[in-house]
């Protein structure tokens, strides 16, 4: 099968090296977290992965697509949060959700549908008609969740999409990233909150000094990290102290 | 050592951070450009003065006795410099009043409050004061080499404008404050600060229009007419005049009562300025709400991208008017070439560069928002369309604004003369491109509040834009009257073109 996202050998340098020769693949219809201290690069490798940033060397396929050489058809089928939600203050959630449809080059019916069902489900029904200038950040995270959803992508990358989210909103964005999955999408999501890695991720994925240095389920990871380790803090812990002493 | 708490400790605190704002600002928050920027300003220093003696050294008079049409004109451009520094100083309360920073810390530590704020009035009135100093030296120097040491009281008079205009603009805030509350200040001052800028200057290019048919407004205020008009030569009207001209008891005069009005306005104000400031950061942005419509539209991302543009514009006041502001200077030509009708196409040479002029300044304002104010940069580079369509897609919604805008001179213009309005309508196509040219290949991503201070992300890139703007105002003036010298001007714009994509960050 396909894999969802494939890298090899993906290098970024800025004053130093971001990210320093990373292999990875992500399987389709998983949910895969990427962890990793501060700068470690988990950023900068999705941001070359949704178009953001070109990289100075290596390969990534989308769902069996070059993004390098092809990126128009790779964006068609991926969508990008980041962790600060970039919307348009003077358009309400419909008009925004609009816009997307318009630059996915969607069909208007059919995404007005999907618009409406994904405002319901994040709650933004009431607030569809209204400019996003008042909103709050959790609202505002939501409206970008519901405009990255829109055009029904296949590959979900979400950069630290629960931070300053209050318990109901993060409760309700995690619901739909699990009804994504199990929908047969793919979701790739980075997070410092390491109970949602441990509770949602099929796989986790731990990344260091621009390269990945475990990888697998939260399982296999304890196993790797050594006994006694009883939750994912401590295993990621001790791998990433073990990364940076070698 | 200054003793924590006192008036001295807070006003070198609040120097501090003027200080480092200026230097930031100056150098556009890169380290090490110092030097950069004391080079830069020496040769602006010395450029200016050269410039104030080309233009008034051969006007001052030596006699020590003041004629009132020398009066006249110095009081002419003290209102207007006047105008101008209250604008500023608007501008500046505004911003102390909404901007929250350290407020919370203020008001919720032990320091009272009212010393901080007395503080900080008089250092916004300093300020002004050292903007109006710094941009009058030149002129204010010249006129001391030229016309002897009496005109240092110039320098008291430029210290008196600034105190009072900081005084009258924490007043007037103040009062739209209590009359239309918090929410509605911020927007309304800034258009209040903007169309006191511009109704003075207008008003003279209106008033030398209608007298003189001319767009000078020194010839206005040289004119027999206004002489006969003003007050006798022994009014109190002229004692800012005089004071600037050296006349010890007016200066003293004029220096006392601005003292005395800053004081005041320091003494009334400072108390309630920190309960202003509070309600005025608590204002919460509540989003209007929009008609509901049936159905998604059908449209091609360009389309899209286009009306997006648009739209986000019409809907924020402050944009339309920050924007709209610059055509406000359009009147005056307008009114020129109302004026023109059946007198021949004289009028021409001055019409078409001053459209031209205000297609470029306009094109580049728009240029930013569509280009470096994108607020969901990652949306739209991330949706599949090619980088190259969605460029097009925004110069595109620039240039639609610039003829939408613009549409109308050029039709008036054709009716005084088909070939003026095609040299304006290239003319500005030219200027609104090149604008558009600089700010992509100076594109800096930041948020659109950030409008009004752009030019602090390129200094090259702020003053390409101006001199390519000149440029094309000149070739397009040059064409006008008919001669082939705009091939100079022309080929100078396109040089600055040039150089602006060999300099910038950005080549493609």
């Amino acid at each position: 099968m396909t894999p969802a996202l494939r890298i090899r050998g993906l290098a970024k340098s800025f004053d130093r090296p971001a990210v320093a020769g990373l292999d990875l693949t992500v399987r389709a219809g998983e949910f895969y977290s990427l962890l990793g201290p501060n700068g470690a690069g988990k950023t900068t490798t999705l941001r070359m992965v949704t178009g953001l940033l070109p990289p100075d060397a290596g390969s990534i396929e989308i769902c069996g697509i070059d993004a390098l050489s092809d990126p128009v058809e790779a964006k068609r089928i991926v969508a990008w949060v980041s962790d600060e939600p970039m919307i348009y203050d003077k358009l309400t959630p419909y008009e925004y959700l609009e816009f997307v449809a318009g630059l996915w080059s969607l069909d208007p019916d059919i995404a007005e549908t999907r618009a409406r069902e994904l405002m319901d489900w994040l709650g933004l029904g009431p607030h569809a008609h209204e400019r996003c200038e008042g909103f709050s950040k959790g609202m505002r995270q939501k409206v970008a969740l519901a405009g990255a959803l829109v055009h029904a992508p296949r590959v979900i990358i979400l950069d630290e999409p629960l931070t300053g989210l209050d318990a109901g909103s993060a409760r309700q964005v995690k619901r739909v990233l699990r009804e994504r999955v199990a929908g047969g999408d793919t979701v790739i999501m980075t997070t410092h909150i390491l109970e949602v890695a441990e509770r949602m991720a099929d796989r986790v994925g731990i990344i260091a000094g621009g390269r990945l240095i475990a990888e697998g389920t939260i399982d296999e990871l304890r196993v790797r990290a050594g006994q006694g380790h009883t939750n994912l803090e401590d295993t990621f812990l001790t791998l990433v102290a073990e990364q940076q002493a070698a | 050592m200054t003793q924590a708490g006192s008036l001295t400790w807070f006003a070198s605190h609040e120097l501090r951070l003027a200080w480092r704002d200026w230097l930031s600002m100056m150098t556009a928050g890169r380290r090490g450009r110092e030097k950069v920027v004391a080079v830069a300003v020496t040769i602006f220093v010395i450029f200016a003065h050269v410039l104030a003696w080309y233009f008034i050294a051969r006007y001052v008079e030596e006699s020590a006795t003041p004629s009132k049409p020398a009066l006249v004109v110095i009081t002419g451009s003290v209102l207007l410099a006047w105008s101008l520094l209250i604008s500023q100083a608007m501008e500046s309360v505004t911003r102390a009043f909404y901007a929250r920073a350290d407020l919370d810390l203020i008001l919720s530590s032990p320091a009272p409050a009212r010393k901080i704020f007395a503080v900080r009035i008089a250092a916004m009135a300093i300020s002004v004061i050292l903007m109006a100093a710094l941009l009058g030296a030149p002129l204010i120097n010249v006129l001391v080499v030229r016309g002897g040491v009496r005109w240092l009281g110039a320098y008291g008079v430029v210290i008196a404008m600034g105190a009072t205009a900081a005084a009258l603009s924490v007043a007037m805030t103040v009062a739209l404050f209590r009359v239309i509350g918090p929410k509605r200040t911020r927007f309304v001052a800034q258009i209040v600060a903007a169309v006191i800028a511009a109704v003075f200057i207008i008003g003279l290019q209106v008033a030398a229009i209608l007298s003189h048919g001319t767009l000078s407004r020194m010839v206005f205020l040289e004119s027999d007419t206004l002489v006969t008009l003003v007050p006798e030569i022994d009014s109190w009207f002229w004692w800012p005049a005089r004071a600037a001209l050296g006349d010890l008891t007016a200066l003293a005069t004029v220096l006392g009562i601005a003292a005395l009005t800053l004081g005041g306005a320091i003494l009334v104000f400072s108390a309630r300025f920190g309960t202003h400031a509070i309600a005025a950061s608590s204002v919460a942005a509540v989003g209007g709400r929009q008609a509901q419509r049936a159905g998604f539209r059908r449209r091609a991302p360009a389309r899209t991208l286009r009306q997006k543009e648009w739209t986000l514009l019409l809907r924020d006041p402050w944009l339309v008017s920050q924007t709209l502001m610059q055509l406000l200077y359009l009147l005056p030509p307008a009114l020129l070439l109302w004026r023109s009708y059946g007198e021949g196409t004289g009028a021409l040479v001055v019409l078409v560069p001053v459209l031209v002029m205000a297609a470029g300044q306009l094109a580049g304002g728009l240029a930013w928002l569509a280009i470096s104010g994108e607020d969901a940069p990652d949306l739209v580079a991330t949706a599949p369309v090619p980088r190259s369509h969605i460029v097009r897609a925004k110069v595109e919604a620039v240039l639609g604004g610039i003829a939408i805008a613009f549409a109308p001179f050029i039709a008036a213009l054709a009716f005084l003369s088909a070939y003026g309005a095609l040299v304006s309508a290239l003319g500005i196509l030219a200027a609104a491109a090149a604008a558009t040219g600089i700010q992509f290949w100076f594109r800096k991503p930041a948020t659109r509040r950030y409008f009004r201070h752009r030019q602090t992300a390129s200094r090259f890139a702020t003053f390409a834009e101006a001199f390519s703007s000149i440029s094309w105002a000149a070739a397009a003036a040059l064409a006008a009257g008919g001669t082939l010298y705009a091939l100079f001007p022309a080929a100078i714009g396109l040089g600055i073109l040039a150089a602006a994509r060999w300099m910038s960050p950005h080549k493609s």
